[in-house]
């Protein structure tokens, strides 16, 4: 056959492997465990997350099907007469978009106030570092003190009040209020990177037409970081989406949405309800309820939800790529 | 004894003479003001005494600079790195201001008025800027330049209205044929020197009467630097421009005087065959000879 030493088409050239082989004799041993441990370390971690997700998959896709999704959830002992996830799904959405709409705009005219602005400089610093403190807090630290918030007579609008005063303090008003502080950080430091990353020059051009500040913000600045800001909303989102604490603490651990007064609409808005994450820790093994399997279901769905929202990231990524600025 | 050289003129605040003896600053000859040739249109941009001063730095930026910017003439700055002509540039806009900690004495005249005067984003429409990289806005050809038109109005012009200025401002840039097919294309498509055209009919837009330029080609292949001091010597007809450039073939090629800055210092201002051939000062003849940049 072939000489040794020849390539042929066929044959693979004597290259990389061998290459790499005779490289890492060279290697100190110390090396040799430390880039050894650092594969075993990347592998262990891929197979825990291939591993939750064939399970949560397995699981979940024995249980899901169309009917426990637009059916209501019933309390109950018995598995087949505890219903469907129905209002967890619409409670789920329901807090994410409050909180969206509330953090959106709060963490979008922070990041623009800081980079654009920044003065008083203090001020800045000030805000700056009160963001990374709610970035850094437990969301059941946030939850227990925006309890105590809108437990206060001031917020007796946003859940309802007892006749003796009392104020009930959870509903989606309250609960949805206190998650836009999960996801404004990082809708705030997208952002702020982002026009942190808007070369000077490009500001300069629009000073340098006679344009105003706030032209200049509106026309060029907010339309160069749109996909950065829609990067950090989505990542926002899934975060609202998988927490529980603030959800078990501030939207009243009612399975179904029930209304918090007698006005269309905002009467949900002020009532309680359920997401697919207290719905998940409800009827969890170790939970109050006794439905596992519809847990697993829930957990599942909420899991698609947040692949969803970070396929959405990556796709605004992948989008952008095309139409950056020179930096 | 020594022979010292005949005090040299300075124009003065007042616009008088202002004769300084050279021996008493041996490093850096005064500026030079000569008899300029009457053929340019009016003063359109009068530097008058400026002084730049940045935060914390010891020497100024710009010292005592006063030049006289004229319609239809293009004023070349050239000087060393950190001479200060990009930072006098930039105060003919006002756009120094934007850099924290830095301060400007002196006055700068627009067509007679002090530009402190005048509202900010009236001065920038009547001296607009082209900057040293191509600066397109992420967003179409089409609206880089209507975006340079609208007015911060309650009522933003449509596009009937627009469309027939930015296509003028495009001509005029000479831009206009090899864009006119698909102006909603993204700008930063674009190639580079087509970038910094899109750049200059953008200003050109806002209808200035003077073009501020700094280092307008220093981003661009050769063959698009032609292109640009083509329309460098187009526009000049209608406009006052003042370029700043590293490049001292570019400076004799587009330039009608040229000013020759070093260390913030006006060192020598004259029509530009003269400054080349016939420089006064030694440093102005050891620079443009290549002596040191």
């Amino acid at each position: 056959m072939s000489s040794p030493g020849s390539t042929g088409p066929g044959a693979t050239p004597p290259g990389r492997r061998q290459r790499l082989l005779g490289e890492l004799r060279l290697w100190r041993p110390l090396d040799l465990a430390g880039v050894a441990a650092a594969w075993l370390v990347g592998l262990l971690l891929v197979v825990v997350a291939a591993t939750l997700l064939l399970y949560m998959g397995y699981q979940g896709l024995q249980y899901v099907n169309l009917d426990l999704l637009v059916s209501r959830p019933q309390p109950g002992a018995d598995q087949s007469q505890t219903g469907g996830i129905l209002d967890p799904i619409v409670g789920t959405l329901l807090i994410i978009l409050i909180a969206t709409a509330i953090a959106l705009p709060l963490a979008v005219g922070a990041a623009l106030w800081i980079v654009e602005y920044g003065r008083p400089r203090w001020l800045a610093r000030v805000v700056e570092s009160g963001i990374e403190v709610i970035a850094g807090a437990p969301s059941i630290a946030i939850a227990i003190f925006g309890l105590a918030i809108f437990q206060l007579p001031l917020f007796g609008w946003a859940s309802f009040a007892a006749d003796g005063g009392g104020v009930f303090g959870r509903s989606f008003i309250a609960a949805g209020s206190v998650m836009s502080l999960i996801a404004l950080p990082s809708i705030f430091a997208t952002t702020r990177e982002a026009l942190q990353s808007v070369p000077r020059h490009v500001r300069e051009a629009s000073y340098g037409l006679g344009k105003t500040r706030w032209a200049t913000i509106r026309r060029v600045l907010l339309p160069t970081v749109r996909p950065d800001i829609a990067t950090g909303t989505a990542l926002g989102m899934g975060r609202i989406a998988g927490d529980t604490a603030i959800i078990v603490l501030l939207l009243g651990a009612t399975l179904q949405l029930q209304a918090g007064s007698d006005i269309p609409g905002v009467g949900t808005l002020q009532g309680t309800g359920s997401t697919l994450t207290s719905y998940v820790y409800n009827n969890s093994p170790t939970g109050e309820g006794n439905a596992p399997e519809k847990a697993y279901a829930a957990a599942f769905v909420l899991m698609l939800l947040i692949i969803g929202l970070n396929l959405l990231v990556a796709f605004i990524g992948r989008r952008r790529a095309g139409n950056d600025l020179p930096r | 004894m020594a022979e010292f050289p005949p005090p040299v003129r300075r124009i003065g605040a007042d616009g008088a003479p202002n004769v300084v003896d050279p021996a008493s600053r041996e490093a850096i000859p005064e500026p030079i003001a000569r008899a300029l040739a009457p053929s340019y249109g009016p003063e359109r941009l009068r530097i008058d005494g400026v002084s730049i001063h940045y935060a914390g730095a010891a020497k100024p930026a710009v010292n005592q600079v006063t030049l006289p910017v004229r319609q239809g003439e293009v004023l070349a700055l050239i000087g060393p790195s950190g001479c200060g002509k990009t930072t006098l540039l930039r105060s003919l806009n006002r756009l120094v201001e934007l850099t924290p900690g830095a301060t400007r004495d002196g006055r700068i005249l627009l067509d007679g008025e002090d530009v402190d005067h005048l509202e900010i984003t009236r001065l920038r429409r009547r001296v607009s800027m082209i900057f040293q990289q191509p600066n397109p806005f992420p967003m179409s050809i089409f609206d880089n330049v209507a975006y340079a038109i609208r007015e911060q109005a309650m009522r933003r012009p449509g596009k009937g209205v627009l469309a027939p200025r930015v296509e003028s401002a495009l001509r005029r840039a000479g831009l206009w044929d090899e864009v006119a097919d698909d102006l909603d294309r993204p700008a930063l498509r674009l190639s580079g020197g087509q970038q910094q055209r899109l750049c200059i009919a953008r200003a050109l837009a806002v209808e200035p009467h003077v073009l501020l330029m700094d280092e307008p080609c220093s981003a661009l292949d050769p063959i698009s630097t032609g292109v640009v001091e083509e329309l460098i010597h187009e526009l000049r007809e209608t406009l006052a421009i003042v370029i700043v450039t590293h490049n001292l073939a570019q400076a004799r090629r587009v330039g009608d005087h040229v000013a020759f800055m070093y260390l913030g210092d006006l060192v020598e201002y004259a029509p530009t065959e003269e400054l080349f051939t016939n420089p006064r000062a030694d440093r102005t003849r050891d620079y443009v000879q290549g002596a040191f940049g």
